[in-house]
């Protein structure tokens, strides 16, 4: 039995009097694909949020690859962790975003060179060889040249997933990475995914709304909601058989707006 | 019959120390405006400090008082600058402080989601600003960075209280000796204003050049 890629224990998250996450502990295996659903304000993007360093916790301790996230050795102790170990960790970690976050200035080919170059100090032929190999495989090879703002929805998330996995992460982040597109661009974006999951063995957490991706797409299934994990378990059982009744009052709400399980 | 062309010469003259100052100046201006814009947003608070007290006392107080005290004052601290140096600097420091903040205020206008992009990439803070958050700030920045430079031409007007031969000077010297206040007023009038368009149809065009790529992605 390998040990866990990703240990969450008990970690809080509070912004201000609003408590988001409250001795949350989950743990992901290596190669896993996991699904995060549940309603907004659920806490499942600020648990990607936090993988990536983007929010800090108030309480608790996560271990990445074997490596404390938020804390470093200091002389026998467990103390914060500094920007130069956090660097280090974020090496292990990328994140696909809802809304893309593409650099405006930068042409496609340029956004996926930009950290690989400036960050591993990879050769600029070498990035850009490898930056193609990604487009092709997101299907994006003939627009290299082309600036984001000439790209719809769907071809800038295929861009920015590409851009993630030039640094070769062991784990990707996929936050609601189809919530702003429009719906015929959905499924451009969700090929890409299942393609990657086919074709590799990278650990991945997945925020989603897309209910019957999250079935084919994960191992597992977890429903959060205000914090906790309320139910977690194969996507068959979560989303035929789910046994908690907020989780069955969500499905239903889910399917009442027109997503299909 | 007043032979005019003489003395147009020297308004000329003074034309070419106003072009001095005002480009000399605005480099200064633009050094100290990165510098203290830059500043205010470091993570040192004692940086933040200093750029906030530059940036406060100079845009709080007369650049007419700042160009005495540079010319006038500083000599009794052993540093004696030439009329132009104390012009350049009076100048430079004194327009630096407003474009510090207009520096700020364009690297602020870039979303918080550029950022989260570059710590995601693993982005450190010198390559976030280099490479990702300044050159969408720049274009920003441009259009009130005319401006200023157009107030910093104008400005150059007040170094003549210490004897720099600058446009206007030159015209008051014109004045005295022909008796004529029109033709000299006149003259600087337009060279202010042609100086200026100048500036503008350059900070065009830089605009032009820096927004290419970016059409439709400007908030």
């Amino acid at each position: 039995m390998p040990s866990p890629i990703i240990r969450i224990d008990s970690i809080t998250k509070s912004y201000g009097p609003l408590t988001v996450l409250d001795g949350l502990s989950m743990d992901v295996m290596p190669g896993e694909k996991l699904a995060l659903i549940g309603p907004s304000g659920s806490g499942k993007t600020t648990i990607l949020r936090i993988l990536m360093t983007l929010e800090k916790i108030n309480g608790g301790h996560i271990e990445v690859d074997g490596d404390q996230l938020y804390h470093m050795q200091n002389a026998g102790s467990l103390v914060a962790a500094d920007e130069r170990h956090l660097q280090k960790m974020r090496e292990k970690i990328g994140m696909v975003f809802q809304h893309f976050n593409l650099f405006p200035h930068k042409c496609v080919l340029d956004n996926i060179t930009l950290a690989p170059m400036l960050t591993k100090g990879v050769a600029k032929a070498a990035a850009e060889a490898r930056a193609m190999e990604l487009l092709d495989m997101v299907g994006m090879a003939d627009k290299a040249k082309s600036m984001p703002a000439q790209l719809s929805g769907g071809q800038k998330q295929r861009v920015a997933i590409a851009r993630a996995l030039a640094l070769s992460p062991k784990i990707m982040l996929f936050d609601e990475v189809t919530s702003a597109l429009d719906p015929e661009l959905v499924e451009e974006v969700l090929n890409v995914m299942r393609k990657l999951a086919a074709e590799t063995d990278m650990t991945m957490l997945l925020v989603t709304h897309e209910m019957g991706f999250a079935h084919d797409f994960a191992d597992r299934v977890l429903f959060f909601d205000r914090g906790k994990i309320v139910e977690e378990g194969k996507p068959d059982d979560i989303f035929r058989n789910p046994r908690q009744e907020r989780t069955q009052t969500f499905l239903r709400k889910i399917i009442a707006a027109g997503h299909r399980v | 019959m007043i032979d005019w062309s003489g003395y147009i010469g020297l308004i000329l003259q003074g034309a070419l120390v106003t072009i001095e100052l005002t480009v000399m100046g605005s480099a200064l201006a633009l050094v100290m405006a990165f510098a203290a814009g830059l500043g205010r947003l470091s993570h040192f608070l004692a940086v933040r400090t200093l750029a906030t007290v530059y940036i406060e006392f100079f845009r709080g107080t007369s650049i007419f008082v700042q160009l005495f005290w540079v010319y006038f004052v500083l000599p009794f601290a052993g540093v004696t600058l030439t009329p132009l140096q104390a012009g350049v600097l009076a100048l430079g420091l004194n327009v630096g402080a407003y474009g510090a903040e207009v520096v700020r205020g364009a690297v602020r206008a870039i979303g918080r989601e550029q950022h989260e992009a570059c710590v995601a990439l693993n982005l450190g803070r010198y390559h976030r600003m280099r490479h990702v958050i300044l050159p969408q700030a720049l274009p920003l920045m441009l259009p009130t960075f005319g401006n200023n430079a157009i107030e910093l031409l104008k400005g150059t007007a007040v170094v003549s209280l210490i004897s720099l031969t600058d446009m206007t000077f030159q015209a008051q010297v014109v004045r005295a000796q022909t008796g004529s206040t029109l033709i000299p007023f006149a003259t600087i009038l337009i060279l202010y204003f042609a100086m200026a368009c100048a500036i503008s149809a350059g900070v065009r065009w830089l605009e032009r050049r820096g927004s290419r790529g970016l059409d439709g992605v400007r908030v």
